[in-house]
């Protein structure tokens, strides 16, 4: 786990991924080679920007061991301005999410190793207009 | 003349208020909240620590100073609540700005004061030539044991700075430390929560160390309370930095911008750097500030700052006082569990 997730970190962290400058398709996860361009492929580094929009989600209400403690919580497919599609948690109440919901990506912690173990950040999104109070 | 280019603050979004708290453990809300000048207090997600915090608030100063990232040198965390025993959050902060590797960092402890010892440390780099910009932030996911009446104001919140020598929003014309072996309030390595001395920590501790500090840096530059606009002193409840503000002079009109503390609680490092958040939202150019920390252990930074015409041009919003009022408010159980004062099987 900690080496995979260390080599990730500048993706993680921050929305950049990849676009192939020969057609502008942008890719996120980052690829190394544009699928309809294939060896006309050419590939550059780009940040996606840090604002989307929910086009699904799913509540889960049974997580394993480590994220119990976050249940229930959203994971949804958001589709960010720039174009390429993440999936993510979404921190919110489960009861106020919906499709077309606007959000932002923020910096939270995914989890960690037990209490004497690795602490993993990265990013996920939060609505953008959360909070208001009533 | 060195300064701030730029700001950001940060404020996790749940809120207890004292009566919920006080619901718990049979108390007198109202008591509470007269003697303690805290009505409610800030709370973070069970996905937020100290290093979230501070690439929050330190995202927000970046994105408003429009500067290259990888003209920052320097990277200081300043907090008593670092994720890590060993291992610099700074370093977490510095990746996720996505600055280019070529950073001095470190992280501070000085309980209260560990943003403003940043603040200075970034002064004195710039001032030397060493770097060109350094980023200085105060964060804390502060706790108290369950029934201890620092449960009422422990909270959770940050502020960052970026320092540097050109286009400064606001100049920092001085500073002066004042540091004494005071034993008021100290945690040990591996304990969960801080012990504290009780009325210790008012005269010996927080009311000697940030008088002196404000007295003496008034002093040497020939400046009385009525020549500044603004005070804000390190707020670890509602009451004693009203009570420093009348001792050192100054009126209630000139400190109400920067009190954060009564919304939001004593957001340790990020206190009264949050407060100087709050009135540079709304400083014009020309007007003076004096800022004073507190660190318990202990020791007091006291600025003088003016505010210059570029304060006109960076964006300000959303404020702090627009970030407190976006919370969302949580109940006791609900707050145990986010701040896992529960012991899971
Ligand atoms: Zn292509």
């Amino acid at each position: 786990m900690l080496p995979r997730f260390w080599r990730k970190i500048r993706y993680r962290y921050n929305l950049i991924g990849t676009e192939c400058t020969n057609c502008g398709k942008k890719f996120y996860p980052p690829r190394n080679l544009c699928p309809e361009c294939r060896r006309k492929s050419r590939i550059s580094e780009v940040e996606l920007g840090e604002e989307g929009t929910v086009i699904s989600y799913t509540v889960i209400h049974d997580a394993s061991e480590p994220y119990k403690l976050q249940k229930p919580y959203v994971v949804g497919l958001v589709k960010l301005n720039s174009g390429p599609t993440v999936t993510s948690q979404i921190v919110c109440d489960p009861e106020s999410v919906e499709i077309g919901m606007r959000v932002r990506a923020v910096f939270r912690k995914y989890g960690e190793d037990g209490e004497d173990g690795i602490i993993y950040y990265g990013t996920k999104f939060e609505p953008l207009n959360a909070g208001e109070m009533e | 003349m060195v300064g701030i280019v730029s700001y950001g603050t940060y404020i996790p979004r749940y809120r207890i208020k004292a009566e919920e708290i006080a619901r718990i453990w049979g108390e007198n809300a109202e008591a509470i909240k007269n003697g303690l000048g805290v009505y409610e207090k800030s709370v973070p997600d069970i996905d937020e620590d100290t290093a979230t915090i501070s690439v929050m608030c330190a995202r927000e100063a970046v994105k408003r100073a429009g500067i290259p990232r990888n003209s920052i040198g320097a990277v200081f965390v300043g907090s008593e609540s670092h994720p890590y025993a060993v291992k610099p959050t700074a370093t977490i902060v510095g990746e996720a700005l996505g600055i280019d590797r070529f950073f001095h960092s470190a992280d501070l402890e000085f309980a209260c004061k560990a943003g403003t010892a940043g603040i200075q440390n970034c002064m004195a780099m710039v001032e030397s030539g060493m770097i060109r910009y350094g980023l200085a932030i105060g964060a804390d996911t502060s706790q108290g044991a369950p029934g201890d009446p620092l449960e009422y104001s422990a909270s959770a919140g940050g502020a960052a700075f970026i320092i540097g020598d050109d286009g400064t929003i606001a100049e920092i014309r001085d500073t002066l430390s004042f540091t004494t072996d005071t034993p008021d309030f100290w945690r040990r390595e591996g304990q969960p929560y801080p012990s504290h001395g009780g009325r210790f920590t008012g005269e010996p501790a927080y009311f000697r160390h940030v008088s002196t500090a404000a007295g003496e840096i008034m002093k040497r530059n020939n400046l009385s309370p009525e020549d500044f606009s603004y005070a804000v002193f390190h707020m670890p409840n509602g009451k004693f930095p009203v009570r420093v503000a009348r001792m050192l002079g100054f009126t209630g009109k000139q400190i109400e911008q920067g009190l954060v503390v009564r919304y939001i609680g004593n957001t340790y490092s990020g206190s009264s750097l949050l407060g100087f958040c709050a009135v540079l939202d709304i400083a014009r150019p020309e007007e003076r500030i004096l800022l004073t920390s507190f660190g318990s252990g202990a020791g007091s930074d006291a600025f003088i700052i003016e505010v210059t015409e570029n304060i006109e041009s960076i964006e300000r919003n959303p404020g702090v006082w627009e970030k407190i009022r976006n919370g969302v408010y949580i109940d006791y159980g609900f707050y145990a569990k986010l701040r896992r004062k529960i012991r899971m099987g």
